[in-house]
This record gives C-alpha cells, structure tokens and sequence, in this order.
C-alpha cells in the first residue's frame, strides 16, 4: 500500500516532545519529509536517534515568535524541497488558573504563542501553498476552546481564537484548494498533563465516558487522515477527539 | 531576461497588460481590475520569480508598478 504523506514535505511545531513528536514520527512514518520545529534543542535530541532510520525528519530549532526567523526557516525549506505541503501549528503555551489569578504577561505570552504565531505561520505557509493551489494546515485547538471550561479562561480563550481562524482560513483559502482545519482534542496522556492530572483533574476522568485519557498517537492519527489525500474534500472543519468528554 | 522583464511579465499574466502600458500611470486607481485578489497575485509572482517573502507592509504598499519595482529594490533585486 503507498504510503499516506510519501514525499509530502510537512512542518511540524511544537515538535519536540508528546502530541507533536508523535504526529512528526507518524508522518515519517508515512513517507512525509518532516521539518520538527521547537525552541527547546534538547527537546528535539530525539531526532538524532531517528536519523540512523529511513525516516525523513529535519529538526529546526526556532522560537515561532521570533518572525524574521520563522520566515527564513521557511524560505529555506522552499528553498531546499521546492513546496510545503502540510504545516501543523502544535506548539502551544497551557495554563491553568481561575480568572482571578490570571498574570496577563503570562496571558499575552500565551496568546502571542498559541494564536498569533499560529496565524503567522498560516499566512506566510499559505502564500507559497497558494502558489502549488494544494496544501493542508491543521491547527491544535481544544475542546475547552469549543466549550470552555471552569479554571481555564485564558488558555480556552487560546483555542477558541484557533478555532474562529481555523473557520475563517478555510474559507479565504478554498479557492486555492488549500484545507484548513483543526483537531480538537480532549485530555490527552501526554506526560506534561499527567503531572497535573492527579493534582487538578483526578475527578474529570469521570466525565470521559471511554474512561480513559487519549493517547497522543490517537490525536496523531487524526493529524495523519488531515493532512493526508483521504480528507481532500474536507476543509473548515473542527474534529473533536476527545472519548466522549463532557466538560 | 532582466530583472524588469521578469517583473514585466508578472504585470502581464495578472492584469493582461502590455509593455507599453507599464510606466508611473500604472496603479490601483487608473487599473480598474487592480483589487486586493489581483495584489495578491502580483505579490504571489514576485515572491516566486524572485525568491522573496515579502512582509504584510510590502504587500500593503504594492499597490502601482513602480510601488513593485521599489519593494524588489528594497528586497535586494536589481532593477
């Protein structure tokens, strides 16, 4: 069977540890040339292991805030592969803290991280995607940014501002058959939220009717269908993967 | 082909332009096909052609032929 992303060339944020190393392996996996950005180098020393594989996967080490440097890590890939084909905006900043206690630097760090690189790199991907008139972006949200929830205003806001970009990217982005749309997952057993589960959600587990937590390959999974030829009719969409969860 | 020419051409496949019409009258208001989907177009060839990415205030600016020729200039392209 051919494989899902063969020779697709796929940016990955945020690609350094959990949901985003996992979503940059699977599409190694399927034959995608992956370029794994993240801010932490020793975050990405798992690449080096992956070169001694067939695996295809590039790590970039850049601070997707820093815009002069997000923009000629992408010329230079254009430049190297010719065409981006995929790019998922994973890289996010999580918070937990009820409205009072909101620290706005943290809040505009947040927003800055989660929403306006996000935004960037979606405008300055789609002008070169617009130009192949193919091309896949599929954003992270959340489903606290679809349906909020108790002690996470700041970063539902986040996601909720992915969303609402997500919804409009497609729209200004269809003409050039370029796919915009976004995964929302759950609560994910990534190891960063396990260390907050016991302390601040040991009860929410009761509220996933599939009992248990995903699994970053699941949310992997999805990002695989989205960015691959088996969705090339879907775009604008928000797909939640979340077991059912009722927050 | 020089570098005006290249640029040329780009005026021409977005706008159906000739040569001749291309000079410092040429721009949004006497172009009456000159939308913000034609810029885009003229923005998406320069960048192709010349290997650019340009930023939000050049494509912003490029609104008339020599406005293109001064963005390329300032992007480090002969013109």
């Amino acid at each position: 069977m051919e494989l899902l992303l063969k020779d697709k060339v796929c940016i990955v944020t945020g690609a350094g540890r959990g949901i985003g190393r996992t979503i940059a392996e699977t599409f190694a996996s399927e034959g995608a040339i992956v370029y794994a950005i993240d801010i932490l180098a020793d975050d990405l020393l798992w690449v080096d292991n992956i070169s001694q594989t067939n695996l295809l996967i590039r790590k970039v080490i850049v601070d997707i805030c820093d815009f002069e440097l997000v923009k000629s890590t992408l010329m230079s890939i254009k430049r190297d592969c010719g065409h981006i084909d995929v790019l998922v905006n994973n890289a996010g900043l999580i918070s937990y803290e009820l409205m009072s206690f909101i620290d706005f630097d943290k809040l505009k760090k947040m927003f800055n991280v989660n929403v306006i690189s996000l935004i960037y790199l979606m405008q300055l991907c789609s002008r070169i995607m617009s130009r192949q008139h193919s091309g896949s972006i599929i954003n992270m949200a959340s489903m606290v940014g679809v349906k909020g929830a108790k002690g996470q205003l700041g970063y539902s806001a986040t996601k909720g501002a992915v969303v609402s970009a997500t919804l409009s990217a497609a729209k200004e982005l269809a003409n050039d058959h370029i796919r915009v749309n976004a995964i929302a997952p759950g609560m994910v057993g990534t190891r960063r939220f396990k260390n907050v589960l016991e302390e601040k959600f040991a009860d929410k587990i009761n509220d996933i009717p599939f009992g248990r937590l995903a699994e970053p390959q699941e949310i992997a999974n999805t990002c695989l269908f989205l960015a691959s030829d088996l969705s090339s009719y879907i775009t604008g969409q928000i797909i939640g993967v979340d077991g059912g969860i009722v927050l | 082909m020089t570098n005006v020419e290249k640029l040329n051409n780009i005026f021409i496949e977005v706008f159906g332009a000739t040569v001749e019409q291309l000079g410092d009258n040429y721009c949004k208001e006497n172009v009456a096909d000159w939308d913000s989907v034609h810029q885009l177009g003229i923005i998406s060839g320069m960048e192709e052609t010349f290997d650019l990415m340009l930023d939000p205030e050049d494509i912003m600016a490029c609104t008339s032929y020599n406005a293109a020729k001064d963005i390329l200039a300032k992007n480090g392209v002969e013109i």
